[in-house]
């Protein structure tokens, strides 16, 4: 063996250097990295963890620079509240967009919607906040909320989403711009699966003599489950994270809100409009800490999704 | 019978017209952003935008050159050092991992990262970099935006070399070739088209991102080229000007996000288009 040309032991040499640079590549995006997100993230906030610990801090409303008193839970409410609603709104327009592009679009249209629905998730955050500043919440406050106070201020229980004064900066603009933001997500991810369906299991429906409602209430969406379920959670996630549209339009006020029309705060506006106002070391550290609690939340909720979506890629992959 | 007929037609029609409407609320949205920002942003743009620097608030003129420079600045930055890595990742993705549970693990993880809040990103940046320095850089901005772009690059430089048919590689094997030479001198310049499209659409993902820059690459008021110091971006700077008072400022913003939609909107339609091709 030791006489083994040595242009060959060249060569391996060479390979080996190669796949090491490589693998150093793959394990760095997809492993040292989410893992160092994770320890900075969690040293920055060791010391609001310290000194306010876990429970106590999910369950505080503080949020006192002065006198450096700090709890989470407003801006956590905030946040799971709009991506609630966002999603709530996102939901069956998703849905409706998926069916209308894989059932009802003409063939030669398909791919110009698809892609205009798209094009949605490409326009930048900043813009959907903009637009939603000098656009969306002028026109809310002045025309559509008081209009939807005085129609449906009366009515119990209902009436009480409604209260306050509307300003257009509040939970209910928030959340229809973030929903904007969030449907071509889920109605791609969904597109995707109907498509993933086998022509003939549409096919035997139709014969039955089903109608096409019918064949996607009942052969399609059933079929696709775990997928509408994938695309649903990871617009969730999307909307969790999501910072510069909610910035402009969530009207920074550290309150729980109590109706669609105040003004409220989530976890990336508290980031956004304070990071760099932070003067004492317990006060980034909250930042610090806040920013944990979404990293967290938002990669489990991630990954759930991901879960979903290979258990369909697995069942239908041919 | 024939009634019950007729009511499971309704029923179908009905469902079938909303799933319309719920296409034409996208269709309504997108052309309602769109058209604002052409209404509104198109006719301020001029010469000044491009070649002046910002007069004090409030005054007439100026424009936004510092923020232009900034922006290509902190983008080629992040793209130069995400392409790379993004790109090897990619091809140890597609070639040597391909059938290794580890390698898969890694690569559900990637996708996610995708997705991960660009905020949190920007947060542990300053961090890193920011932090033990003592003050903004346009450096630290161009770092944040690559970890955001490697994950997209990984994921499109993987999809596309996949495509590549394995006969080719066996072709290159039985000449003797080493792997690395399959990878590198065979599929990855079989899909070079592919990859480089994923390369475009990482630009296009960071050249609209925001929130990583807050703290990271900052802002400031007059052109710089030096990326130690803070450094304006397009992005940044829209936010401060349609957060602010001033009338003139909400003109430029205007201006300047219709500049960047498009370039933006642009892209990411080339490169969508180049994978379409390919993909079928």
């Amino acid at each position: 063996m030791s006489n083994i040309n040595p242009a060959i032991k060249r060569a391996k040499t060479l390979e080996y250097v190669f796949k090491v640079i490589l693998g150093l590549a793959g394990v760095f995006i997809g492993l040292i990295l989410p893992l160092a997100i994770l320890i900075v993230l969690y040293k920055e906030a060791s010391l609001a963890i310290d000194h306010f610990g876990v429970i106590n801090f999910l369950t505080s409303t503080d949020w006192d620079p002065v006198r450096e008193k700090f709890g989470g839970l407003v801006p956590l409410v905030g946040t799971l509240i709009s991506t609630f609603l966002a999603t709530l709104i996102a939901a069956p327009i998703s849905m409706g967009i998926a069916i209308f592009l894989v059932e009802l679009s003409p063939n030669k249209l398909k791919p110009i919607f698809s892609t205009s629905i798209e094009l949605l998730a490409a326009i930048p955050s900043i813009i959907y906040g903009m637009w939603g500043f000098f656009v969306v919440a002028p026109l809310f406050g002045q025309k559509v909320e008081p209009w939807l106070q005085k129609n449906l201020g009366g009515v119990p229980i209902i009436g009480k989403l409604f209260e306050g004064s509307p300003t257009g900066v509040d939970v209910l603009t928030t959340s229809l711009v973030l929903s904007i933001m969030i449907i071509p997500f889920m109605s791609s991810v969904v597109k995707d699966a109907f498509n993933m369906v086998p022509p003939i299991m549409k096919e035997s429906a139709y014969a039955l003599g089903a109608t096409k409602w019918e064949v996607i209430k009942q052969v399609m969406i059933p079929l696709t489950a775990s997928g509408i379920a994938g695309g649903l959670i990871l617009s969730v996630g999307r909307a969790l994270g999501e910072t510069m549209a909610v910035t402009f339009l969530a009207g920074n006020v550290n309150q729980i809100p109590h109706s669609l029309l105040d003004p409220f705060t989530t976890i990336t506006v508290a980031l956004a409009n304070q990071f760099t106002e932070a003067d004492t070391a317990v006060y980034l550290s909250s930042l610090y800490y806040i920013a944990l609690i979404l990293f967290f939340m938002s990669f489990i909720i991630l990954y759930i999704s991901k879960v979903m979506l290979l258990r369909i890629e697995k069942k239908w992959k041919v | 019978m024939d009634r019950n007929k007729l009511k499971r037609k309704i029923e179908s029609y009905v469902f079938l017209t909303l799933s319309f409407l719920a296409a034409g609320f996208g269709l309504f949205f997108l052309f309602w952003i769109l058209g604002d920002l052409l209404i509104n942003g198109f006719k301020y743009i001029n010469k000044d935008l491009f070649t002046q620097d910002p007069v004090p608030p409030g005054m007439e003129g100026g424009g936004l050159k510092h923020a232009f420079i900034g922006h290509i600045i902190i983008t080629a930055i992040g793209t130069a050092i995400g392409t790379p890595i993004g790109i090897l990742a990619g091809i140890y993705f597609a070639e040597y991992g391909r059938n290794s549970k580890f390698a898969n693990f890694l690569r559900n993880i990637v996708d996610i990262m995708v997705s991960n809040p660009s905020i949190v990103i920007g947060a542990v940046v300053y961090a890193i970099l920011i932090k033990p320095v003592g003050h903004f850089m346009g450096f630290a901005g161009g770092v944040a935006l690559a970890l955001l772009m490697i994950p997209v690059i990984v994921i499109t430089t993987d999809e596309m070399m996949k495509l590549v048919p394995r006969e080719t590689r066996e072709a290159a094997y039985a000449l003797g070739a080493q792997p690395w030479q399959v990878s590198f001198q065979v599929v990855l310049r079989a899909a070079k088209v592919g990859v480089l499209t994923g390369v475009i659409l990482g630009v296009a993902r960071i050249s609209g991102e925001t929130a990583p820059l807050l703290f990271t690459s900052f802002n400031n008021n007059f052109t710089t080229f030096d990326p130690t110091n803070p450094m304006a971006s397009l992005t940044v700077t829209v936010f401060q000007y349609a957060m602010g008072p001033y009338e003139e400022w909400h003109k430029q913003a205007w201006a300047a996000s219709f500049i960047l939609t498009f370039a933006v909107l642009m892209a990411s339609l080339i490169a969508r288009y180049v994978i379409q091709r390919k993909k079928y």
